[in-house]
């Protein structure tokens, strides 16, 4: 077996009290003293997440934007220098290789925002598409050499505002600038995975300790904590947001995941014939909120059934503390996706009676969708 | 006196009775637990048997049978505050009560030293 990854801050983690746990090839902390508490600083004050192990990789060159569109669904032709899209990237069967951020540096440069445990597949997977046509790119995978710190909740830009030298004010939802915090280089993001208003810090490696620790110190006085990827895995399943492998799979389109609002099919793109041939004969499954009636805690893999047949199954599941309900996300089949509607989650051997609700399941300070 | 299995739970026995609960140990492990499906009164169990399951916002993990025995009491508190098992798992956390029916079964267990030096083997 491969040795597991660990980021800039694993001496930090440890030092804190992080229980560190395996996840997508890293050495990550799952939790430091309780996920709920964690989960509740960042929905009532800010919380600072280690997110270094997601990756990043640099397109640039010529063509970078007509590449970049055609390998994402979204539209990046259509973003303003600055600015960021949420998306999806498509196999040819319309299957979702990954989800990721643009970030639309320049007219010659991007840069693409990744999943942890698909920085290789996703790597090759570029470099394979700027293939297809020739594109006039330069790809490189930067993960290396950049890290990132996530600074979320309502009061997170209140104090990071002291340590900044940048007017984080002017900084839109999903746009970003280059600027100083702490008189330390970073790409500061508007962005985040808890539905919560908050920023992202992209930051040489080696900054990433003395940013880290200035963050706690300054957010102390107001209760900021860090904050694992229990918490974070919490908070982004209420705001209903996708986690790969869970919602999204090679095997799951962005339609049936509900992400058709990033996909624009008026414009060419990978896997965009299988996306319109899914649209024109109708979706044979699609992603939806469950609250359970009964008791229990539907999870991950869990079966869902109606009518004495299974009718789809879970993707994630979780008591939400936000709420105080017992809630889950899954992909469900036509016919039973309406909401309202009563279906059976079949938690060990018995029959759990639950509803299908709305999504999102919590609104939190968040300032609009992406 | 108290005893421990080497599947974490704990017991207490007064008479024929064993109070049953997770170990501190291992609520520590579980982490936020968020519900117990907790067993009903009056069943059979043998011992190594799965009795019931604690949910945390984790994972689910089973509680099994330390002993043989019927069930005689279970802890209703749990159903509205499952997060005692976090705050007193050895004491006001218990999750049911056993008649014992093998009490030489207790002879199989592990006093709290020996527990407590198969724990740290554990994390080792």
């Amino acid at each position: 077996m491969e040795a597991l990854k660990r980021t800039p801050l694993y001496q930090e983690h440890l030092r804190l009290g992080g229980k560190m746990v395996e996840f997508g090839g890293w050495e990550m902390p799952v939790q430091y003293e309780s996920i709920i508490e964690e989960h509740k600083v960042v929905r009532n004050v800010a919380g600072i997440f280690d997110v270094s192990h997601m990756g990043e990789i640099s397109i640039t060159g010529k063509d970078t934007i007509p590449f970049a569109d055609y390998l994402v669904t979204n539209s990046v032709a259509t973003l303003k220098n600055g600015e960021i899209c949420y998306t999806p990237m498509c196999n040819e069967r319309g299957g979702v290789v990954d989800d990721l951020l643009v970030y639309r540096i320049s007219n010659k440069k991007v840069m693409l925002v990744v999943n942890a445990s698909n920085i290789e597949k996703d790597f090759n997977w570029v470099l394979e598409r700027a293939k297809d046509h020739d594109f006039d790119v330069s790809i490189e995978n930067i993960s290396n050499n950049v890290a990132q710190l996530a600074f979320q909740g309502p009061r997170a830009e209140e104090i990071l505002r002291g340590i900044s030298q940048v007017k984080l004010e002017d900084i839109p939802f999903y746009h970003f600038v280059y600027g100083k915090v702490n008189g330390i280089d970073c790409l500061i993001s508007r962005t985040g995975y808890t539905g919560e208003d908050g920023f992202e810090l992209y930051i040489d490696p080696e900054a990433a300790v003395p940013l880290w620790r200035k963050i706690l110190e300054v957010g102390k006085p107001l209760g900021v904590k860090p904050a694992g990827l229990g918490a974070r895995d919490l908070l982004r399943f209420e705001a209903c947001y996708m986690l790969y492998g869970n919602e999204l799979s090679d095997e799951i389109s962005p339609l049936e995941a509900g992400l058709k609002w990033a996909v624009k099919l008026d414009k060419e793109f990978y896997g965009h014939k299988a996306l319109t041939a899914q649209l024109e004969k109708g979706l044979e499954k699609r992603l939806r909120g469950i609250e359970l009636i009964d008791k229990g805690i539907a999870r991950h893999g869990y079966e869902l059934y109606a009518d004495d047949k299974k009718i789809g199954w879970v993707s994630s599941g979780m008591m939400s503390p936000s709420t105080g309900k017992r809630l889950a996300l899954a992909y469900v089949e036509k016919g039973y996706w309406k909401i309202g509607t009563e279906v059976f989650v079949k938690i060990r051997d018995k029959f759990v009676k639950a509803k299908i609700v709305k999504t999102p399941f919590y609104r939190g300070s968040v300032k609009s969708k992406a | 006196m108290k005893k421990y299995a080497k599947t974490h739970e704990w017991v207490l026995v007064e008479g024929n009775v064993a109070t049953v609960g997770v170990s501190n140990y291992a609520q520590e492990h579980l982490g936020d637990i968020v519900y117990v499906e907790l067993p009903e009164a009056g069943k059979e169990i043998k011992k190594g048997e799965t009795v019931c399951t604690i949910e945390s916002v984790k994972a689910a993990s089973d509680v099994y049978a330390p002993l043989s025995g019927k069930i005689i009491e279970i802890n209703e508190e749990l159903d509205a505050a499952p997060e005692t098992i976090n705050s007193d798992a050895e004491g006001s956390g218990w999750i049911f009560k056993i008649e014992l029916s093998d009490p030489a079964e207790l002879d199989g267990l592990l006093d709290e030293e020996e527990y407590k030096k198969f724990c740290e083997e554990e994390e080792a």
